[in-house]
């Protein structure tokens, strides 16, 4: 797969992932965890990673790309250098965070599940996070801001630039 | 300390005693040693996004600053509940409570404790009621009507003290089961408590236990289920983060009992700290042999280890959890054979929900009457509810079963939010309904949460108020199964989606008198023909908001009409003559010039009452939030 060319801190990243692999003992049944090992590393798990894990499991790419398809926590997109996550769990939705999320998409110009043209900003869903006692919640880059507004949905994005 | 591996009875109940005291200043009495105060902050999920962290670390800084290290402690504990009000801080041996506290208050909360002065008013909970503030915990009415079981040592404890959990009873029901009674013994015990799996479905768990332990193998699981998929529901994941030795001990009582050698929790990505809490304790409890060979030198070997969801609801359903944990697509198969007869990779496998697991060590330390004397005739014991969405004290709350939603909802959960009227409560997450304010006396078990057509679920209570269009709720929590469901049968794959197909019609003012038919119609046939629990209940939401809010249907397919101004395609924005002052804002930031001026003068003779061509509208509400005097509204 071309692993010539690869730039030396993509060549690291690759070495974790193997090591990790090797110490699941490059077990079928460890292929979740890997999964999460390798989003971490890369970010998100584009097809020469499935296909790096595949043959290290000794199983078919179909395999797993079945499964990263499956679980919506894992991503075959390039994420941007912010996540923000809106939390569209019941506690949430039912406080208004539909509207949060609308706001947030005008003023980036995405859709949700999508990342400006920047690369800056990427915008996603989630269902409870956990902290619906501050519902509406979003989070970005895993901090999490409570009882949010739409007229917080400004000073949130000035926050991060 | 160093680390002591105990090695049978005796030994235990030596540790036991060396650690009995641990918990006293938490109780009232006097610290050990030097210690004169303990200041407790809730590092949960809530609290720490309310920076409880935060709060810690200066707490930390200002004690060491000051030299005060002997005589104040400081501690982490799990949730109290009250997450609306975090973070949480708690004083012993006083038993103050402390709410909203904020790092800049450190200081002069322990300057407080140095002078022995009278807790700090600004501090405390105000009671609405008389607007008096309390100091105590058991003095909030949040609390009052509440009984702790599973959640006994949330808030109590350190999560991350086996001493601590030790001086409040724990492993004297795992003891009790290595050492004192039979297989035939325990299994009787649970029975006799009344016990009801905490997951959804409340299927007796001796039952379930009794299926295992008879099914011949020498290899067999012990499954927690922790994926906790309805979304708005926090229940398990504060057990984890404030009881991990208490889950990991009901499943070392459920592997005794089963004979499983291994166990395996699977829990949700999004949980870290739930992750971070049970790591620790699995690592402390092997230290002290308490996990891994010869538990307390019983010659019992059991392992737990945690596997990890991805975020994919239908994997709380145990088929598909197990198929998850093979590492595979979550997909649900058909049952029988049921995970008793072959689960885990083909062996048979116990699975239980948190909640379930951590009522065991109850049980069996303090015996069966001390469980079965609460709860209804059916439904023993308690259950833990997190309660959230349109109310005053948004939090975990703890009840006896039998109480009613009256209860749980004004005197526990302080009314509604800023005095609105209460509409309905949803309880099950995606798969129950939507209860009408006419049951709210209803006591609250398994089997009458059933005959009003929702279900007990795993204790999600999300309270609505006159503000939410219900229809918009059924169309939400459509939603949410058109898209977790796996797509392996097709009434839910498809049903579902037609019937989220048909709401949105009606929610966009496209409905007809006959779609509510057929919503009732395809709700059924999906029920009756899905493959798991998750199509057979999804229609759920669906079915009893139609037959208790069927009027807010019609209103939206008769009259165009949303009665709770949600639906956004049903809204009519106007200004209002009398407010609008002319300044023309609203019509420049309109999108599609709808909003022009008309001849009637403002307050300024210079200046145009506005109006909104409502053909042209497409209700983007940009006006409303831009109107500098709030001229236009729904
Ligand atoms: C679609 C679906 C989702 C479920 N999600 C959960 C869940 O998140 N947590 C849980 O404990 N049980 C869940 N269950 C119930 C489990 O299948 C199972 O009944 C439960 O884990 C048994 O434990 P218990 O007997 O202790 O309740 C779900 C069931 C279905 C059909
Ligand atoms: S519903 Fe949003 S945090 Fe739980």
């Amino acid at each position: 797969m071309g692993k010539e060319q690869m730039s030396p801190e993509t060549q690291a990243k690759y070495d974790e992932l193997e090591q990790f692999i090797a110490s699941k003992g490059n077990k079928e049944h460890e292929l979740i965890a890997i999964l999460h090992k390798a989003q971490g590393i890369f970010g998100y798990l584009p097809e020469d990673v499935q296909r790096f894990i595949a043959k290290r499991l000794n199983v078919p790419v179909s395999k797993v790309f079945g499964v990263v398809s499956f679980y919506s926590f894992f991503t075959m997109k390039k994420t941007g250098k912010y996540v923000i996550r809106v939390c569209l769990g019941t506690a949430c939705f039912v406080r208004g965070s539909e509207k949060i999320l609308n706001e947030f998409s005008e003023k980036l110009g995405i859709q949700p599940g999508n990342t400006t043209a920047d690369g800056l900003y990427t915008l996603e869903t989630v269902r409870c996070v956990g902290a619906c006692g501050l519902a509406p919640v979003i989070q970005v880059n895993g901090k999490t801001y409570g009882n949010a507004t739409v007229q917080s949905v400004g000073q949130i994005l000035e926050e991060y630039k | 300390m160093a680390l002591e591996k105990i090695n049978s009875y005796e030994e235990f109940l030596a540790y036991c005693k060396e650690h009995s005291h641990s918990l006293d200043i938490k109780k009232g009495v006097k610290g050990i040693g030097e210690e004169t105060h303990l200041i407790s902050i809730c590092s949960s999920s809530g609290c720490h996004a309310s920076l409880s962290q935060e709060v810690y670390d200066e707490f930390d800084k200002y004690i060491k600053e000051n030299k005060l290290e002997k005589k104040i402690k400081l501690s982490i504990t799990g949730c109290f509940g009250f997450c609306e009000k975090g973070p949480i801080v708690k004083i012993f041996p006083e038993d103050t409570f402390y709410i909203q506290v904020k790092p800049e208050d450190a200081p002069r909360i322990v300057d407080n404790l140095v002078k022995g002065d009278k807790p700090l008013l600004d501090k405390l909970y105000v009671n609405p009621a008389d607007n008096k503030p309390i100091v105590k915990q058991d003095d909030i009415p949040f609390y009052k009507k509440q009984k702790r079981i599973a959640l006994r040592d949330c808030g109590l404890i350190n999560p991350e003290s086996l001493e601590e959990y030790v001086a409040n009873k724990g492993f004297a029901g795992l003891a009790n089961v290595l050492f004192k009674y039979s297989s035939d013994e325990a299994i009787e015990i649970l029975k006799n408590s009344g016990l009801r799996g905490r997951g959804g479905a409340g299927f007796p768990t001796w039952k379930k236990w009794d299926i295992a332990r008879k099914v011949p193998g020498d290899e067999k699981y012990v499954v927690c289920n922790a994926d906790e998929g309805d979304p708005g529901a926090f229940m398990d994941r504060s057990i984890m983060e404030g009881d991990p030795f208490s889950v990991l001990e009901g499943m070392i009582i459920a592997a005794k009992i089963i004979q499983a050698n291994k166990g395996v929790i699977y829990i949700r990505a999004e949980y870290p700290l739930a992750v971070e809490r049970l790591e620790k304790a699995i690592y402390i409890l092997r230290e002290h042999g308490l996990l891994g060979d010869n538990i307390m030198g019983s010659g019992m070997s059991f392992d737990i280890e945690i596997k990890y969801g991805a975020g994919a609801f239908v994997c709380g359903e145990e088929t598909a959890l197990i198929a998850s944990v093979e590492g595979g697509r979550g997909e649900p198969t058909v049952k029988p054979p049921f995970p008793a007869q072959s689960g885990l990779f083909k062996k048979p496998t116990n699975v239980n929900n948190v909640e379930t697991y951590d009522n065991v060590p109850f049980i069996f330390a303090n015996g069966a009457e001390a469980f079965n004397c609460i709860g209804t005739e059916k439904s023993k014991g308690t259950k833990v509810f997190a309660l959230a969405g349109k109310i005053n004290n948004v939090g975990l709350v703890e009840v006896p079963m039998g109480t009613t939603l009256r209860e749980i909802i004004y005197d526990i959960g302080g009314g509604i939010k800023n005095g609105k009227a209460f509409k309905a409560v949803q309880t099950g997450g995606p798969s129950g309904g939507c209860i009408p304010a006419s049951f709210i006396d209803t006591p609250i078990d398994y089997d009458n949460l059933v005959s009003i057509g929702s279900m007990m679920g795993s204790g999600g209570m999300i309270v609505m108020d006159e503000d939410n269009c219900m229809v918009n709720i059924a169309k939400f929590y459509l939603s949410f199964t058109v898209d977790e469901s796996c797509g392996k049968c097709t009434p839910c794959r498809v049903g579902n989606k037609r019937l989220y197909e048909i709401l949105e019609k009606i929610t966009n003012g496209e409905g007809t008198l006959e779609d509510l038919d057929q919503l009732e119609s395809l709700g059924t046939i999906i029920k009756d023909t899905a493959l798991c629990g998750l199509g057979q209940s999804s229609p759920n939401p669906v079915l009893s908001t139609l037959k208790y809010f069927r009027e807010e249907y019609i209103a939206h397919v008769t009259e165009k009409l949303c009665p709770a101004k949600e639906c956004k395609a049903l809204a009519r924005y106007s200004i209002d003559p009398k407010i609008c002052i002319g300044c023309d804002i609203c019509a420049k930031k309109c999108p599609v010039e709808a909003i022009s001026k008309t001849d009637q003068q403002a307050k300024n003779p210079k200046l145009f009452i506005h109006v909104i061509d409502d053909h042209k509208c497409i209700r983007c509400g940009t006006c409303a939030m831009h109107c500098p005097v709030k001229a236009i509204s729904l």
